[in-house]
């Protein structure tokens, strides 16, 4: 590790005023950290969020839920009433992992196999900053990279209640990364499916999405043509298994649901 | 003695309890004053000339108090790295062994080799000092399969050996076989892929260096298996210092599973380098540090042909196998492939003719050396895949024909035609204890129920062998060990009655703590928590040849037992003097020795004392109660045993799930059931771990080493393991005093024939380890 400059802000406003150039935001550190022991990373400063109370806390809602950023899996796992978002978050990384990492510091860093932008877009959630607010739709742009600004800190994800949701993963055996993870839920506006894992980044499968709006069933999956173009081809996994996986993880995020 | 604590009895472990409370000292715990740290500079290149090296500017960065390059230890006098085991090619030369320098002299031949070492106060400072150092590199062409090293054509990576050929060895009756082969009714021919890993001990390797002045005496402390050997290597061959001016201590060791043999760079450069500064080194290695340059294991390239008649007799085994040793030969990488190897083909069976062949292939990457099982485990797959696929092909159930090729159990001793002889079995017992307990009969109906699931299930076996206890000095040194495998032991009496045994074995997690304290207890009558062990320190133990190849108990403990039998015999001695008996009389059973057909009686204790305080004494017998032996072995052991897994694949996703695991071994005599169930257990779970998840791969195209972390490197967990079903059979060793034959090794040399017999009868197709749900899937969907 490089040495850096270090601050525990404790409101939102102090963090804000803090930041500048070559500055990270410290969530829960689970990415930043290892990455800046390797040295692969050299921030000057790192503005640490953890002391801001109101960035922390899981608030239920009528129709929705509202999620602090620096709320832990842990807590998100515990706490959540969409269960399938609960389950998600139970089965993030270990319990080290889900005791330290925040749904705030994943979603803003958009690993391409993270388990949470799955869960945002497929539940069609909102992301609250300081400055605005973003539709999960135009907020996971491409690999790493979100629709966040530079001084821009998100304070929640508020998430829509779904008629009904599921997210089933396949696990990379090494990582337990997401190889493929889906999320299937039933909203008001139709269903929607989002795919984590499989791409650059996290997408949402139209002609799944199309196939099970018109017949919620797992025969109706069988109907889909799941393209292997673009999809990622690594050490663990060839884009034509995770284009199998999409379809088959669909059909069983489908039947937990009971379509 | 008291079943308590004596042979056979399942004694807690002694040494847990330092470990549980944070008291086990490893280490990086251990620290000496004024100490600094080294931090090494590793090539980023598979492949490269070293064209400079420039480390002004970090001579003058903060705390920095050298750089230490190869021509720095050339120049002092330090030699290459050795290996230690000799190996002649068909043609009668000698195997090429490139000179290995500690640190790279003008070259480098894989990520991760070491080029200089970086000393400064701080760990932090050498590393920031690391990153200026200015190296320059000249990038050359690389190779990292042996097929692709041993091809025409292919990148030169020592300019002394030709074709990148160490040496191609052969063993066994070539025209026999051939001739077997063409009569045969049968012949199954099969290509086997062993896959190479990487150890992942949970401590990663380390070493300190601490010299004084005063005494010009280096202590080096250093994660080992074999302390004495290190000192040997290192005096002898590296020349850091004289024997007896050299201390090498392998305090509480987190695992080693044969990576920890090895005389690698980086203690050699502490050693050497302490003196040179006059100052204490640490080196810890980093988790990534171990992945690069820890001595990886298996990788082999195999064609194999199986001949039987029409009966499923086997007739005739070929073996042709490529080895790829890395871009040096490690301590005794040499003797993996070949005399660990081909001289286990002949498994449990009775197979008239075998001719084994190996080509070893040097390649830009780490070296590879011995890892748990050591050639074992290779040997093994390939006969126990050829005769399941044999069988498979010749529709004859997989137990039967393995039951038509068993050697008899009065066939002993029984020599293979590839030059063991085994002293013991019963293998058709295990294998009957074996299918009774999976319920083999039931199989049929349980596939069909996991059929109506969509699942496919299959049912794989391992009848495996592998040779321990290694091994007579004599034996090993024909065929080019260049040390004898003996073991020392000494058990010294403390006068008040207390012992401590001083062996030349050494454990980092086999329990020898508890294990050998068990034979003292059961033959001296000692308490056992009267009876410490003492291991690892050159300095306190006689001497010794470390822990490998399931050695430890075989000829370890029979030095012990040797040591008792001259404390008895000396203890006779005083009895006869104190008791006023003719030493003939002295009958002695458990530490009491008594005068035959009478009351009279001194107890262990008794005797220890009056050897330290001689009031009453005989005068022909020396003082005090002290006796080291040294135990050379008459052979190898030859643990055998059944493996056979249950395994459940999902066809949509290619998930194997492992449902059962039945292991049926013969130990021999066992000292301690529940430290044996453990090691099973251990051996198991890695050998599941090379069948199904671990996989070391380096990029073809860059040459860097894809599964650097664990992020990529899958080990297996507790989750991706069933529970294990284990239980021993016991025909005793014939040739130690304890007639044991060794266990740490087994299960990882059983368990990736039986895991992948199981996933291939599973699918009906035949795949290469390890069996990845995506290999699993497409050969399930027939893609």
């Amino acid at each position: 590790m490089y040495h850096f400059e270090y601050q525990r802000p404790a409101t939102l406003d102090e963090a804000v005023a803090l930041l500048k150039e070559d500055c990270k935001l410290l969530a829960g550190g689970q990415t930043l950290l290892p990455t800046m022991k390797q040295r692969l990373a050299q921030p000057e400063m790192l503005v640490d969020l953890g002391a801001i109370e109101t960035l922390r806390g899981v608030c239920p809602d009528d129709d929705k839920l509202a999620i602090g950023a620096m709320t832990t899996h842990a807590e998100v796992a515990s706490k959540a009433d969409i269960p399938a978002l609960a389950c998600l978050a139970a089965g993030i990384g270990d319990p080290q992992v889900r005791n330290r990492g925040t749904i705030g510091g994943s979603v803003a860093n958009n690993d391409p196999a993270a388990d949470y932008p799955a869960a945002v877009l497929g539940l069609n959630a909102q992301i609250t900053t300081n400055k605005r607010v973003i539709a999960a739709d135009d907020f996971f742009v491409d690999l790493f990279e979100t629709a966040l600004e530079e001084n821009e800190i998100i304070i929640n994800v508020t998430f829509p209640r779904p008629q009904a949701a599921a997210y089933v993963k396949f696990d990379n055996p090494a990582s337990r990364y997401a190889i493929v993870g889906v999320f299937v839920a039933k909203t008001g506006g139709g269903v929607r499916v989002a795919v984590t894992g499989a791409g650059p980044c996290v997408f949402r499968h139209k002609d799944l999405e199309t196939a099970l709006t018109s017949n919620f069933s797992a025969q109706s999956v069988d109907t889909v043509t799941v393209s292997a173009t673009g999809l990622n081809n690594d050490l663990h996994a060839s884009a034509e298994y995770r284009a199998n996986l999409i379809k088959v993880l669909t059909k069983r995020a489908v039947a937990q649901i009971g379509g | 003695m008291g079943t308590q604590t004596g042979i056979g009895a399942s004694v807690k472990r002694k040494e847990d309890k330092r470990f549980i409370i944070g008291k086990g000292r490893y280490l990086d715990d251990i620290s000496r004053p004024g100490q600094t740290y080294g931090y090494f500079i590793r090539s980023p290149h598979a492949h490269a000339k070293i064209t400079s090296l420039d480390s002004t500017a970090a001579l003058k960065a903060p705390g920095v108090v050298a750089v230490l390059t190869g021509p720095d230890m050339q120049a002092d006098g330090i030699g290459p790295l050795i290996c230690g085991w000799g190996i002649t090619s068909k043609d009668g030369t000698p195997h090429k062994a490139p000179a290995h320098p500690a640190l790279a002299i003008g070259r480098v031949r894989y990520v991760g080799h070491q080029v200089a070492l970086v000393v400064a106060e701080t760990l932090q400072q050498a590393r920031d000092a690391a990153e200026l150092v200015e190296i320059e590199y000249e990038e050359l062409d690389h190779v990292i399969e042996v097929g692709d090293a041993l091809a025409a054509g292919a990148p030169q990576i020592h300019d002394d050996v030709p074709g990148n050929l160490s040496f191609d060895w052969e063993l066994g009756d070539r025209a026999k076989t051939d001739g077997a082969i063409s009569a045969a009714h049968h012949v199954t021919r099969m290509k086997l892929r062993n896959n190479r890993l990487i150890p992942n001990a949970m401590e990663p390797r380390a070493a300190l260096g601490d010299y004084d002045s005063g005494t010009d005496e280096i202590t080096l402390y250093t994660t080992s298996q074999n302390p004495h050997v290190h000192r040997l290597v290192l005096s002898a061959f590296n020349a850091v210092a004289p024997e007896h001016k050299l201390r090498v201590i392998a305090p509480d060791v987190g695992g080693g599973f044969g990576s920890k043999i090895f005389i690698y760079s980086e203690e050699t450069v502490c050693a050497w380098a302490t003196k040179k500064l006059n100052r204490p080194i640490k080196w810890t290695a980093e988790r990534s540090e171990s992945f690069l340059s820890d001595a990886h294991g298996r990788d082999h390239e195999t064609f194999a042909e199986m001949a039987f008649d029409a009966n499923g007799k086997i007739l005739g085994l070929k073996v042709s196998t490529k080895a790829n040793v890395g871009c040096y030969l490690s301590t005794f990488a040499s003797a993996v492939p070949t005399y660990l190897y081909g001289t286990l083909l002949s498994g449990q069976y009775t197979i008239p003719a075998i001719y084994c062949e190996v080509q070893a292939g040097f390649t830009n990457t780490a070296p590879v050396d011995a890892y748990r099982g050591a050639g074992r485990p290779e040997a093994t797959y390939v006969v126990e895949r050829m005769i399941e696929i044999g069988a498979r092909e010749m529709g004859i159930d997989p137990a039967e024909i393995r039951k038509r090729n068993f050697i008899a159990p009065d066939a002993y001793p029984y020599e293979t035609p590839v030059i063991m002889t085994y002293d013991s079995g019963n293998y058709a017992l295990a294998m009957d204890k074996a299918l009774e307990a999976i319920d083999y009969s039931g199989f049929a109906a349980r596939k069909a129920q996991s059929q109506t699931k969509g699942k496919l299930r299959g049912i794989g076996f391992s009848a495996f062998i592998e040779a321990c206890g290694i091994a007579p000095s004599a034996a090993v040194g024909s065929l080019g060990a260049g040390v004898g495998l003996w073991e020392s032991a000494q058990v010294r009496f403390n006068p008040t009655g207390s012992v401590t045994v001083f062996t030349g074995s050494h454990s980092h997690g086999q329990g020898h703590e508890t294990t050998f304290a068990q034979i003292i207890s059961d033959q001296l009558g000692v308490p056992i928590d009267q009876v410490e062990i003492s291991h690892g320190d050159t300095g306190k133990v006689p001497f010794g040849m470390g822990t490998y190849g399931s050695r430890s108990l075989a000829v370890g403990g029979s030095a012990i037992m040797k040591a008792i039998d001259k404390i008895v015999e000396k203890s006779k001695k005083i009895a006869a003097h104190t008791l006023e008996a003719s030493v003939e009389d002295i009958e002695h059973s458990g530490g009491v020795f008594k005068v035959a057909g009478t009351d009279k009686q001194m107890t262990m204790a008794e005797i220890a004392f009056s050897a330290y305080v001689p009031h009453n004494y005989p005068a022909d017998v020396e003082p005090g109660m002290d006796e080291t032996a040294f135990y050379d072995p008459l052979n190898f052991t030859f643990p055998a045993g059944t493996h056979i897994a249950e395994v459940e694949i999902d066809p949509d996703t290619g998930t194997t799930e492992i449902l059962d695991w039945v292991a049926v071994d013969d130990f021999g005599n066992v000292i301690n059931p529940m430290i044996v169930e453990g090691q099973v257990h251990g051996g198991i779970a890695q050998g599941i771990g090379q069948a199904l998840l671990e996989n070391c791969v380096y990029d073809k195209e860059s040459g860097q080493l894809l599964t650097g972390s664990y992020m990529d490197y899958c080990m297996p967990r507790a989750d991706d393991l069933p529970t294990f079903r284990v239980q021993t059979i016991n025909t005793p060793c014939k040739t130690n005093p304890l007639g044991v034959k060794g266990c740490g090794e087994a299960g990882a040399i059983s368990a990736p024939a039986a895991l992948m017999n199981a996933i291939t009868n599973a699918l009906g197709k035949e795949i290469d380890m390890p069996a990845t749900p995506e290999k699993v899937w497409r050969a399930a969907q027939g893609l």
